[in-house]
């Protein structure tokens, strides 16, 4: 991104625990997520349903159900304590600070109401303004996720609109208070194809106009290489592999993401041949394996691999996976220097 | 537990060899002129409006041994039509005729057919019942069918052996008991248990994560080859369409917009539908993004589809007479049909060849 980075990264996760209780037993959703991100950056999560991504993220706005779900380690945005907020402050903070972009609009707008009266609301509770300068701003933001007719759209109830018009919909209220960070959940899985490059697009020339940093979920791999600076990769509540897109991409070192590769049908040109797959399942989230969760699953695991969970080795110059079978971060080129 | 699954081969009504009729030229299954509206109300003149134009006059065949893929966006029709295929719903016009014989006919009656004809859905838990054990569920058709209990068990078990999954660890199972991939694997069982000859498979995989999903798509391979199955494959993913299917239909708005080999569709299509539809799946490359959506906002709705060609509101190549005249589905190069009128010389398309004299 041209902006560059502030001293202290925009958002920041350390070691990241959500444990989900109340259950026959507990469930630990996400293992220890270290994430940071800069101003105006974008990172995809990317992962495989119960990897913790969607709960990662929520855990970053405060949305998991307090009684249930116990987060431990520490997240801060935009230099505040995540944790320690208030409920006055923390309703200004979601929508001021972070905004959320969800999978299905459809649930996520209230459905008596009109759309832009919602949008409205949430300018005029943020702002303090009048209700007249709330919808003026609300035509504003229609018009820039370009929704045709956008003066007569913003009468429409949710269930008037389509899937992609929802969307839009939807994006212009998370940007009504101008937020810092947007966090959107698988947004265009529910959609057509033809709709969601469209979104993925309007996403992405949003982002670069108002300067937003992203964390983008998804478990498409094309997805992420669409819209993502940096992509992490996820596995039963763990990043396994973060870095630069490109490399991630380009060079996976773990095998996990190779598998995921690999088992894309786009790989394999004459049909008839098998695809590549990685056997078995996932791991019982609520029964973790005490080393590398993806050991049972990986053809080059060796015993040392379930002795420990693998630290973060480097396997280029911008990207980090965890696993042993990389070298030591010691014996590593001098050059190659861990991404940060 | 081999031995009730011989037992029920050497039977022949359910041998599928012994049960092919019309010889390898026939087609397994065509269709022709569906037709299937939802709602809308009856004015005083008799003409009805407002109704949902699902399956709009759809024509289509499946040749034995063959994969069809069926790509197209929500509404239109793809869905519609496997259920048609099915008869879970009735169409409102068209004829299905199976391996020679048409359905409704003394030849071919709907228990008949049903047995020849079996669908794996999209939705693995939906579609199971959830009081009824792994084992149960796979026997209940060959029971319903009159097999007995004992060989439909063993058969049942034969079957969970055949999708990778142990008998004697999952038949007592119920559904809540197993995962997404787990219970897609019993839905192909289940369908596979009257021993089909033609298996609708709609968006099957396509609820399943990525690693799963490559596993159920070899699955379905090694089951095409072991039983000699047609497969009609539905799906939103063109990689897995590309990867699966021999022929590719892409439908839009219940039409039929272009058929033809798959190599053809998915490299070099002839409708600018098409040619759309590859260009918005992501890129996979990090420095080629794309950089400008295909097409602009969504499908039109099926209750009042646009006029002429379905396609022209948001076709790039649209001209006047788009909106006015409908076009057929004409071959382009023979085993591909495209139903649009710039592949139609003479067609009064400005980009249209013009029509020779001596044109075949």
């Amino acid at each position: 991104m041209s902006t560059p980075p502030p001293a202290a990264p925009l958002v920041r996760a350390r070691n990241l625990t959500v444990d989900f209780v109340g259950g026959a037993r507990p469930v630990r959703a996400v293992a220890g997520v270290d994430l940071s991100l800069a101003a105006g950056e974008v990172v995809a999560l990317l992962g495989e349903s119960g990897s913790g991504k969607s709960v990662t993220l929520r855990a970053l706005m405060r949305l998991l159900p307090e009684k249930r779900a116990r987060i431990g380690g520490s997240i801060t945005v935009d230099g505040r304590d995540v944790a320690a907020l208030g409920r006055r402050e923390l309703a200004r903070f979601r929508g001021g600070t972070v905004a959320m972009i969800f999978q299905e609009p459809g649930l996520a707008f209230d459905p008596v109401y009109r759309v832009g009266d919602q949008i409205a609301e949430a300018v005029v509770r943020h702002e303090r303004v009048s209700r007249k300068a709330g919808r003026a701003r609300a035509l504003e933001l229609f018009e820039r996720v370009r929704i045709p007719s956008a003066e007569t759209r913003l009468d429409n109830y949710p269930h008037e609109m389509s899937g992609g018009m929802r969307q839009r919909a939807m994006i212009a209220l998370a940007l009504a208070c101008r937020p810092k960070v947007l966090l959107a959940d698988e947004p265009t899985t529910a959609l057509d194809a033809t709709v969601q490059i469209q979104i993925l697009l309007l996403l992405r020339e949003l982002q670069r106009e108002f300067g937003l940093a992203v964390i983008f979920v998804t478990h498409d791999i094309g997805v992420a290489t669409e819209v993502a600076d940096r992509i992490a990769v996820m596995y039963a509540g763990r990043i396994v592999e973060r870095g630069d897109c490109r490399d991630v991409i380009r060079a996976a070192a773990h095998p996990y993401t190779r598998g995921l590769l690999a088992s894309r049908a786009d790989h394999v040109f004459t049909r008839g041949t098998r695809l590549a797959t990685i056997p078995g399942a996932p791991p019982d989230l609520g029964a973790l394996p005490p080393g590398c969760a993806f050991a049972p699953r990986c053809a080059q695991a060796v015993p040392a691999c379930e002795a420990g969970v693998p630290e973060e080795r480097p396997a280029s110059a911008t990207h980090v996976a965890r696993c042993i079978l990389l070298r030591p971060p010691a014996q590593a080129d001098a050059g190659a220097t861990a991404a940060a | 537990m081999t031995e009730p699954a011989s037992d029920a081969t050497s039977d022949p009504a359910f041998d599928p060899a012994a049960r092919d009729r019309g010889g390898p030229a026939q087609p397994l299954l065509s269709v022709t002129g569906l037709v299937k509206h939802f709602g809308g109300r009856r004015s005083w003149r008799g003409e009805t409006k407002g109704a949902v134009r699902a399956v709009d006059g759809v024509d289509f065949s499946i040749a034995k041994g063959e994969t069809l893929g069926v790509v197209g966006e929500s509404g239109c029709g793809k869905s519609t039509t496997a259920r048609l295929v099915m008869q879970i719903i009735a169409p409102d016009a068209g004829e299905i005729v199976f391996d020679g014989e048409a359905l409704g006919s003394r030849a071919l009656d709907l228990t008949t057919y049903r047995r020849e004809v079996q669908m794996v859905f999209q939705d693995s838990y939906a579609s199971l019942n959830p009081r009824l054990t792994v084992e149960d569920t796979i026997a209940f058709g060959p029971r319903v069918h009159g097999v007995g209990r004992r060989e439909a068990t063993g058969r049942a078990h034969d079957l969970l052996f055949k999708v990778g999954l142990e008998p004697a660890r999952f038949a007592g199972r119920y559904p809540h008991e197993l995962s997404g991939g787990q219970r897609q694997r019993i839905n192909i069982a289940r369908a596979l248990a009257l021993q089909p000859r033609l298996v609708i498979l709609d968006e099957a995989v396509s609820a399943l994560d990525k690693s799963v999903e490559a596993q159920v798509l070899n699955l379905l391979l090694d089951l095409k080859a072991e039983f000699g199955l047609t497969y009609m494959f539905i799906s939103h993913d063109l990689n897995v369409v590309r990867f699966m299917a021999d022929r590719v239909m892409v439908m839009y708005l219940g039409k039929v917009a272009e058929v033809g080999p798959s190599d053809v569709i998915l490299k070099s299509p002839s409708h600018p539908y098409t040619a759309a539809l590859l260009a918005s799946m992501p890129s996979m490359d990090p420095d080629a993004r794309t950089e400008e959506a295909p097409l602009f906002g969504d499908p039109p709705n099926p209750i009042d589809p646009p006029s002429g060609c379905r396609f022209h509101t948001r076709c790039r190549f649209a001209s006047a007479i788009c909106a006015n005249v409908e076009p057929r589905l004409a071959p382009v190069a023979r085993p591909h049909e495209v139903a649009c009128l710039m592949a139609q010389p003479g067609s009064g398309h400005p980009r249209a060849a013009p029509l020779r004299e001596n044109a075949a």
